[in-house]
């Protein structure tokens, strides 16, 4: 994947006051990004923004030099509440992104061109995650017999069974307990590792903000023309 | 709260209900009221000839009615939920026509269709309509937000937010609405089947039996239009526990 490239865009909601204000920014491919600031700053309508759910009313985001008007197949994003449909189980929910690919079929638009999985196949790519992260023995409950790092874990399983080339991240640790987190952490960290999958992961927490960027933008509330970029290399 | 049901209690509830009934008919001592122990055996000899194919006929009416319901207030509910604009121009009108109730439009019905079968489907489906119509239209409306957007995220339009959001998350409301109006449907059932029709079990009932004063016939009508009742309830309610297993984390 080429750059993340956000030009001069203006974003704010129905009658609201400017959250992006001629706002730019780039991301080169593999980097690990956390993106802070205080609430109502933006971070997650930037996920939204670059997940295509949102447009901007002025300005263009591209993705490898396309512009980004939709959900574009290779993006994963993983929100704060999960998305998990209610009365899905675990396994069908960690399916649910493969399930709406083989409904479309690879038409390039709402599954990538170049894939075509058969059914085993997305079966199996589907158990990997569940076992790798833990949670394979709950593939038959349901998300309100999970506790919520389970929860967590399986919206970051159906996220990761799709294969993102950019994985976008809103507050993916909060309300879990240390030693989850940190597996988690671990297991992101090391999904960056070889420099194919760009991260981005929004926080309000700077421990874990250092962490897990290897560059920090801070937003602010006064419409982001000038937010920080922060180099952390040490993460 | 749904009440609770499953064969061992509706066993008892027969057993009990059976009791009392017979209590009643010792105390009338009336041929206007004849004891289960007349009319339990008159029930299971004609519920395999006569009785059967008027049994037979109500279910078809009434299940046709669900089904025509069913298919035309989930999509429109659907669409409706989906798109708030639309809702708030059709809202007022489905608030005027929603506490109708759809009975005193029995002969409306008639003049414009004529005293068939369709126009007695249609009327119970018009009251079942509604009824479905509006939970699926409330539960499409309410779903929140960030799921939608998660689906979305996933690559999902318009077709498969349909298939895999909307559709299943309608389907226990509309479900619990059938529970809540088959009441209803079999009670307007039982009025309809009294105008021009040669089958069914409010014409047997009130035609066939009553009019010539066939007490413990009627009265074995009375049972068999009550197990229909109990069987689409039953069958309904376990199709609800199914769809709702769910929400009992």
């Amino acid at each position: 994947m080429g750059m993340i490239d956000i030009q001069n865009i203006h974003f704010a909601y129905a009658n609201g006051p400017p959250i992006f204000d001629d706002f730019s920014w780039r991301i080169a491919r593999g980097d690990a990004w956390a993106v802070i600031g205080p609430s109502g700053c933006g971070k997650t309508s930037l996920l939204y923004l670059l997940a295509g759910l949102y447009i901007p009313q002025k300005g263009q985001i591209q993705i490898e030099n396309k512009p980004v008007t939709a959900p574009r197949p290779r993006s994963g994003l993983v929100l704060q509440d999960h998305g998990l449909l209610p009365w899905a189980t675990v396994y069908q929910n960690a399916r649910l992104g493969l399930t709406v690919r083989g409904f479309y079929g690879s038409d390039g638009r709402h599954a990538p061109i170049d894939e075509e999985l058969t059914m085993p196949e997305a079966d199996q790519r589907v158990q990997y995650w569940l076992e790798k992260l833990s949670i394979q023995q709950l593939r038959s409950q349901y998300p309100s017999q999970l506790s919520r790092g389970q929860r967590q874990r399986t919206a970051i399983a159906r996220t990761l069974a799709m294969q993102p080339d950019l994985l976008m991240l809103d507050e993916p640790f909060s309300a879990l307990d240390a030693p989850t987190r940190q597996d988690l952490q671990k297991l992101i960290l090391n999904l960056g590792e070889d420099g194919k999958l760009t991260i981005i992961i929004v926080t309000h927490d700077i421990e874990v903000a250092v962490t897990m960027g290897r560059r920090i933008l801070a937003l602010n509330l006064n419409g982001n023309r000038h937010a920080r970029i922060i180099e952390n290399s040490d993460a | 709260m749904r009440p609770q049901i499953n064969v061992r209690s509706a066993l008892l509830g027969i057993l009990m209900f059976t009791a009392i009934w017979q209590v009643l008919a010792w105390v009338v001592r009336q041929p206007i009221l004849p004891g289960p122990l007349v009319v339990v055996p008159i029930f299971f000899q004609s519920i395999f000839g006569v009785l059967g194919i008027h049994f037979l006929a109500s279910t078809a009416r009434v299940v046709a009615a669900i089904l025509i319901a069913v298919l035309a207030a989930v999509p429109i509910g659907l669409i409706l939920g989906q798109m708030p604009k639309l809702d708030r121009i059709m809202a007022p009108l489905i608030a005027i026509t929603y506490p109708i109730p759809k009975i005193v439009l029995l002969p409306v019905i008639y003049i414009f269709m004529g005293i068939t079968d369709i126009s007695k489907i249609f009327l119970i489906a018009l009251i079942i309509f509604f009824q479905i119509l509006v939970v699926v239209r409330d539960e499409a409306a309410n779903l929140h937000p960030e799921l939608i957007l998660s689906v979305r995220s996933l690559g999902a339009g318009r077709r498969a937010l349909f298939r895999y959001v909307y559709l299943p998350a309608s389907l226990p409301a509309v479900v619990t609405a059938l529970r809540l109006s088959v009441g209803t449907a079999i009670a307007v059932l039982f009025i309809a089947e009294q105008s021009l029709t040669s089958y069914g079990l409010g014409y047997y009932i009130v035609v066939e039996t009553y009019q010539v004063l066939q007490y413990p016939q009627m009265y074995a009508g009375i049972l068999a239009m009550s197990l229909l009742g109990l069987l689409l309830y039953f069958c309904i309610s376990s199709l609800e526990s199914r769809l709702c297993k769910y929400q009992k984390g």
